[in-house]
């Protein structure tokens, strides 16, 4: 009782949001009023997957929305990643508004043909004669004890291609809002949600309760300030990000959080502008780190006006480069930690 | 018309329409109303029979699946079925654009040949299917075609001109010269731009089906495929969606020997492509593809029953590659000109005008006329899309994202930027003006 009030009050302090008499919600709920809410809106948004309907989702996920919606706009669909995708894809291409679950990404590899190669690219190669509005999401990265083959995050991986938008929402406003804003979108969205997040509580603003409430896809948030240094993450490494400056506050380490919210687009401009006030950056990631979303970061920064405000290289933390081991230690030393955030922030301030 | 075999206790068992229906009904009303029988229990999904012998159940316990066909190798036999309505004009525009697409087959090839464009795929010998199944669907119908099926489109309405223009990548390609030669489409025609990923048009046109049952227009999909695309994946995904999602669909597969290299022998075993369709609950019929009536007739029943039922159909449509499969390919490393030779003889155009001429609709001086016609305007509109200009620069960034993002429209404003200060350096008069 103690400590969970205690997580409250903590989780309250990280947010820059009005949080007095904020309603709780789960990401998990969060989602599905975004699901709900959109096809209500639109008669052409319909979800398709494995086990959606009946089930309500391998992750509960689409409760409730097969008994609302019925057959036609809640598919369960037979156990062919590639087939659901294409028969999406198509689907959009003649107009309705497919919302793709996979029951988590790793599984969406069986299906990146469809995704890359016509889902992303459909639009150009058309000459913008047809697009293709449709959301491709599920869990993405390590849950826990699930091991390599299902641990892997495909930020890096999606946010590769042109065509694309990526999403990777960290708490429940970010889920509803940009699940939203992506069903919304004329182009092809993946949105990278967080299975260990799906049953976390955070706090939901009024404006954030609206059916209105979309989120502007390409732009992060600042989810602390501070002018020390800047720790650029997204998804659940935003926790460990918000974790680590809270730590760090404690010796008077001021450190700016900016949670990414979209990897494509790529919101540099935030970055940049923050690291002109902190002069330090680190990114942090639970994906590998070889081509990944912090080796952009840092390149991008290297080939801005940020580059001369640095004071120290950029450094990234992200998850070690090796397949996830399933067992639990190892899983845990295999993933970014606070502790490993708040060494690499002493390590690039010249602390230690 | 449509048959489907059925085993049952070894004997070889045809049921016809009728008696069809009646059995496909009575393995509904099993599946769904399962009596409780303690000592036969009924399995789900299937149709529950049982017996004291065992059986191993091998392709040569049924005979081939039949090609239906209309025109036979001599004419006087030729018996067109009782509903085949189809008027004289109708039947002479199927052999003036069978020879018009052999004949813009013919020239951009060469063309290739000559380093004019850089890519081509000929038709060559599979105009009847092509034509055939075009004429007997309608143009709300939504049409997902391989890289074969050039005469499709020219059925629906596509010029000579839209070809020669999207072959040369113009700025008259309604695709903005982005695809490679041969990857035609058009929105207006409801004509998928054709993807070079093998299979990939199977599930899309199952989910186009989905949206159009959805629609309650009474229309639906065709999808063109060869016999080696339907090796993928996808099309196992394919027709079980297709399947089980109930969608009218009628999936064309265009079985003409060889993927590539590839001959269907090393493709697959069993009774080709259409032995595959009872199997996934499709009803399927097997045509002989180089008869055009026959893929006419065929394709409107399967559109009748597809749309009826908004339920999917298979055609498999047996013909022969006579061209190469591709400007990068020389088939006669992999086969003899014997072979070409001999199936040369059955080209659909051969058999199709010697129809024509049996009942009195064609003779050897229109048909001169004809191809001296067809000739001249498409060496016509090959000049004036070879003379065209390329598209405007501008377009290598547009059509990304619906709304152009800042980092794109800071990379052509910085093109924009150096092409106003070197323009003396490059030969913008080749490319349209914005």
């Amino acid at each position: 009782m103690f400590s969970s009030a205690v997580r409250r009050v903590v989780r309250r302090s990280f947010s820059t949001s009005k949080w007095s008499g904020a309603q709780q919600m789960t990401v998990r709920d969060a989602l599905n009023s975004a699901l709900d809410e959109e096809m209500e809106r639109d008669e052409k948004v319909f979800l398709l997957g494995e086990e959606v309907a009946l089930y309500d989702g391998a992750y509960k996920v689409s409760r409730g929305l097969w008994k609302k919606y019925g057959d036609k706009r809640v598919i369960d669909t037979p156990i062919t990643e590639a087939g659901f995708a294409g028969i999406a894809v198509g689907a959009a291409m003649a107009g309705l508004r497919p919302v793709c679950e996979f029951m988590t990404f790793n599984f969406s590899m069986q299906a990146i043909d469809q995704i890359i190669n016509s889902a992303a690219k459909t639009f150009y190669m058309s000459a913008g004669r047809v697009n293709v509005p449709i959301v491709f999401r599920g869990p993405n990265g390590a849950a826990a004890g699930v091991a390599a083959q299902h641990s892997q995050c495909f930020g890096a991986w999606y946010s590769h291609c042109p065509g694309l938008k990526v999403v990777s929402p960290y708490n429940s406003e970010d889920a509803k809002g940009l699940l939203k804003a992506a069903i919304r979108d004329p182009d092809p969205i993946v949105v990278l949600e967080n299975e260990i997040l799906y049953g976390v509580q955070y706090p939901m603003s009024d404006e954030a309760l609206s059916k209105d409430f979309v989120l502007p896809i390409g732009k992060a948030k600042i989810e602390r300030v501070g002018k020390h240094v800047t720790l650029v993450a997204h998804s659940k490494a935003v926790e460990q990000a918000l974790e680590a400056a809270n730590e760090l506050a404690g010796k008077g380490i001021e450190a700016e959080v900016i949670n990414l919210r979209s990897l494509r687009p790529l919101d540099i401009d935030t970055i940049v502008q923050s690291i002109v006030k902190t002069n330090h950056c680190l990114t942090v990631e639970q994906g590998w780190p070889h081509c990944g979303i912090g080796a952009e970061i840092s390149a991008r920064i290297s080939e801005s006006e940020a580059f001369y405000h640095l004071d120290a290289p950029v450094i990234r933390v992200t998850g070690v480069d090796t397949p996830m081991p399933y067992t639990k230690s190892l899983e845990i030393a295999a993933l970014p930690q606070m502790s490993d955030v708040v060494f690499a922030v002493n390590k690039v301030l010249g602390l230690q | 018309m449509i048959e489907k075999i059925l085993f049952k206790y070894g004997k070889r068992m045809y049921f016809k329409d009728a008696l069809l229906r009646q059995a496909q009904r009575q393995f509904r009303d099993t599946a769904t109303n399962a009596k409780i029988d303690t000592n036969n229990p009924s399995f789900l999904g299937i149709q529950t029979v049982f017996t004291g012998e065992l059986r191993i159940i091998d392709e040569q316990c049924y005979d081939p699946l039949p090609i239906f066909r209309i025109l036979h190798s001599s004419h006087e036999h030729v018996q067109l079925p009782e509903d085949f309505k189809l008027d004289e004009n109708t039947l002479i525009k199927m052999y003036r654009k069978m020879v018009t697409l052999n004949i813009m087959d013919k020239i951009l090839y060469e063309s290739q040949r000559q380093g004019r464009i850089s890519f081509y795929m000929t038709g060559t010998g599979e105009e009847a299917i092509q034509i055939g199944s075009a004429a007997a669907v309608t143009l709300e119908d939504v049409i997902y075609a391989q890289y074969r099926e050039a005469g499709v489109l020219l059925w629906r309405g596509h010029s000579v001109a839209d070809f020669m223009n999207q072959c040369y990548g113009n700025c008259k390609d309604a695709s903005k010269g982005r695809q490679m030669p041969v990857h035609y489409g058009s929105k207006k025609l409801n004509f998928v731009t054709i993807s070079s990923p093998l299979t990939t048009q199977l599930p899309q046109a199952v989910g186009t089906a989905y949206a159009l049952k959805r629609s309650k227009k009474n229309t639906c999909a065709i999808c063109y495929f060869g016999e080696g695309a339907a090796s993928e994946g996808d099309a196992h995904a394919a027709f079980n969606f297709a399947a089980t999602l109930e969608c009218p669909i009628i999936f064309i597969c265009r079985n003409n020997g060889y993927a590539i290299s590839t001959p269907t022998r090393e493709q697959f075993k069993g009774d080709g492509i259409a032995a595959r369709g009872p199997a996934y609950g499709i009803p399927t019929i097997r045509v002989d593809g180089n008869d055009v009536l026959a893929m006419y007739y065929a394709t409107k029943v399967a559109r009748e029953c597809c749309t009826r039922s908004e339920k999917p159909f298979l055609i498999e449509a047996m013909t022969y590659r006579i061209g190469h499969h591709s400007t990068s390919d020389d088939s006669t490393a992999y086969r003899s000109s014997d072979e070409i030779a001999y199936w040369t003889r059955y080209m659909p155009i051969i058999r199709y005008r010697s129809y024509l001429e049996s009942v009195g609709l064609w003779c050897e001086q229109r048909d001169i006329e004809l191809k001296k016609h067809v000739k001249t305007s498409v060496l016509l509109a090959f000049t004036e899309a070879e003379k065209e200009r390329k598209a405007c620069w501008k377009e290598l960034f547009t059509d990304v994202y619906r709304t152009m993002p800042k980092h794109i429209s800071k990379q052509m404003y910085s093109m924009e930027k150096h092409v106003a200060e070197f323009h003396k350096h490059y030969p913008l008069h080749f490319f349209k003006q914005a």
